[in-house]
């Protein structure tokens, strides 16, 4: 991860006040389904936000509505300060969404020469190729391809017409580690040639590891928004590890424990203070073995706030921890 | 600086028709039951069991030219648009391409044309066969009348083909398209002489578009018996306009819905 961060390149100046697209007071429904209430949020010029939160939290939504794909049902959508249906705005913008099916029998080649047609100055073929790295296969059928390759072919298509603005709606789903690394590695290029991108993740590690900004959604709702160390700051605290042989239920009776859970033979307490914590463990438990404490990641700040915020059976492990498998999610 | 040049849209339009056309060549069950049925058809009841019979005053093999050619120009449009547009809009596809900078236009266009080339293939086989093996004998201004009409008829049903395709989901769509399409076909005389099937059925008929494609189709190589061009056109046209409209109302529709 480290090794990845330093391979940044050198960052241009960026002019972070103007907003190049934006939701305000948005409201959307989908019969009584409420996906999002009252949201606001922006992203800068040559910025890179994360829309974080588990399946159903509404970050597809969001992106639709920035794609003007879907109308709000209230409040304003607003990209390079016009409607998103604007055909001068799509010409800026790039867009990857979760698709089910793609017409398998067009070759890689022949997607992207279509998809670059409708831009108006978009990149060289050969370059949109090896931006998304997918030179190999271009005279593959697309359905031929893996799932990872398919994702691919469908980054090639957003940045082929080399857009202003990229919405990348789960772009790593379904990728290998190699392959997710190289993509991120692509996304932090674009953000260094001064594009702007709006991602939206499940995964903590890619919104830790490339935003410059996070936006954690829940259940329709903004619940924080911050730089990732600021996000984990909201919640700081530290991660306890041990095995004993005491009860989940006392230990979450201790002063300072936010939070227990058993992790196969080890205990995991979340707690804002390690030290008074430690000092009980070991008084309460001689036999206490294979303490270690780390600093609180952006996965504790992440559940404790979707639990503040009243996250219920949705919010947990299974859903936001690091899949990596990439199973892909909400089809 | 952000509009386009007519040479880049027409680009778009043609390169568009041009893949859509690709997408379904390289499909064999589809580019082969479009095409296989109506000519199998044709060549068992028109060529080898009926070759010498006559309809009226024209010969079977004559008649049923007109009537497998609209049976053709009808498989062709509803299931490109129907089946074609129902799957790409409920599983996603549509929405990436309407989020791109395509005109809109440009992909019911390319629609229209993979439906117009494979019906006019179509309807060349069927003249060719005929005029080769059926005794058929035309005018060339009679086949090329023939062959314009079916390639204009190509519109009412690529209308009701969007209508059914924003209706419908991607699972339900072919099921959809069959129930419509095979009684549809039976009904309106495209298997079977109109005139050979009980009266309340030839009465519904009248009701129904294939029907008035293939009685256009007919009176141009001197069959058909009812009803002049005009009247037939202007059905046709009423036709097209409510698919279209039913169809815009599902297009419309869609901005609401979520697909996941």
């Amino acid at each position: 991860m480290m090794a990845a961060l330093q391979q940044v390149p050198p960052m241009k100046p960026r002019s972070l006040e103007v907003e190049v697209a934006g939701l305000r007071g948005v409201t959307k429904t989908y019969g009584d389904i409420k996906a999002l209430n009252n949201v606001d949020f922006s992203v800068r010029a040559g910025e890179l936000v994360a829309l974080l939160g588990p399946n159903g939290a509404g970050k597809t939504t969001a992106v639709k509505l920035l794609l003007g794909v879907a109308a709000p049902t209230a409040g304003t959508v607003n990209v390079f300060g016009g409607n998103p249906v604007n055909p001068g705005v799509r010409m800026r913008t790039g867009a990857m969404l979760q698709v089910g099916k793609v017409p398998e029998t067009l070759r890689v080649r022949e997607h992207v020469s279509l998809f670059s047609s409708y831009y108006l100055k978009p990149l060289p073929l050969t370059e949109t190729l090896s931006i998304a790295g997918i030179e190999s296969i271009k005279d593959r059928k697309f359905g031929e391809l893996s799932g990872g390759q398919k994702q691919r072919v469908l980054f090639a298509l957003a940045v082929c017409g080399d857009p202003d603005i990229l919405f990348l709606d789960e772009p790593t789903v379904g990728m290998d580690v190699e392959a997710r690394r190289a993509l991120w590695q692509q996304i932090r290029n674009l953000v260094a040639r001064g594009k702007s991108v709006l991602l939206t993740t499940h995964y903590l590690q890619e919104a830790d590891s490339l935003a410059d900004r996070v936006v954690v959604i829940n259940q329709g709702s903004i619940i924080a928004e911050g730089t990732s160390a600021e996000i984990k700051a909201q919640t700081a605290g530290r991660r306890i590890r041990c095995v004993s042989r005491l009860e989940l239920s006392s230990v979450r009776q201790l002063p300072g424990v936010l939070e227990v859970r058993q992790d196969r033979e080890a205990m995991e307490i979340h707690a804002a203070e390690a030290e008074a914590v430690v000092r009980e463990l070991l008084n309460c438990d001689p036999t206490l073995s294979a303490l270690e404490v780390t600093s609180a990641g952006l996965e504790e700040a992440f559940l404790a706030l979707t639990k503040e915020n009243g996250g219920t059976g949705s919010v947990g492990i299974g859903h936001v921890g690091m899949d990596a498998l990439g199973r892909p999610n909400q089809m | 600086m952000n509009s386009r040049p007519i040479s880049a849209t027409a680009t778009i339009f043609a390169k568009e028709a041009y893949y859509e056309l690709l997408k379904y060549i390289r499909i064999p069950m589809y580019a082969g039951s479009t095409l296989l049925f109506p000519v199998m058809f044709y060549i068992l009841f028109g060529l080898v069991m009926n070759r010498d019979s006559s309809m009226g005053r024209i010969g079977v093999s004559t008649y049923l030219i007109a009537t497998y050619g609209t049976f053709g120009v009808m498989g062709a449009s509803l299931f490109a648009n129907g089946i074609g547009v129902a799957v790409e809009r409920g599983l996603g596809w549509m929405q990436v391409k309407r989020a791109s900078p395509m005109p809109p236009f440009a992909y019911f266009t390319a629609k229209f044309f993979v439906s117009l080339v494979f019906s006019v293939t179509i309807t060349l086989i069927l003249l060719g066969l005929g005029l080769s093996f059926g005794g058929v004998h035309i005018t060339l201004a009679a086949a090329l009348t023939l062959i314009a009409i079916l390639a204009a008829g190509v519109a009412p049903f690529c209308a009701m083909g969007l209508a059914i395709g924003f209706l419908t989901g991607p699972n339900s769509a072919p099921a959809a398209v069959n129930l419509i399409y095979l009684p549809l076909s039976f009904a309106s005389g495209l298997w079977f002489p109109i005139e050979a099937l009980p009266k309340f059925l030839q009465h519904l008929a009248t009701y129904l578009p294939p029907y008035h494609l293939a009685q256009m189709a007919l009176g141009v190589v001197g069959g058909g018996h009812s009803g002049s061009t005009g009247y037939h056109l202007e059905f046709l046209f009423g036709f097209t306009l409510l698919a279209l409209g039913v169809a815009f109302i599902g297009y419309r529709r869609d901005e609401g819905k979520t697909y996941g």
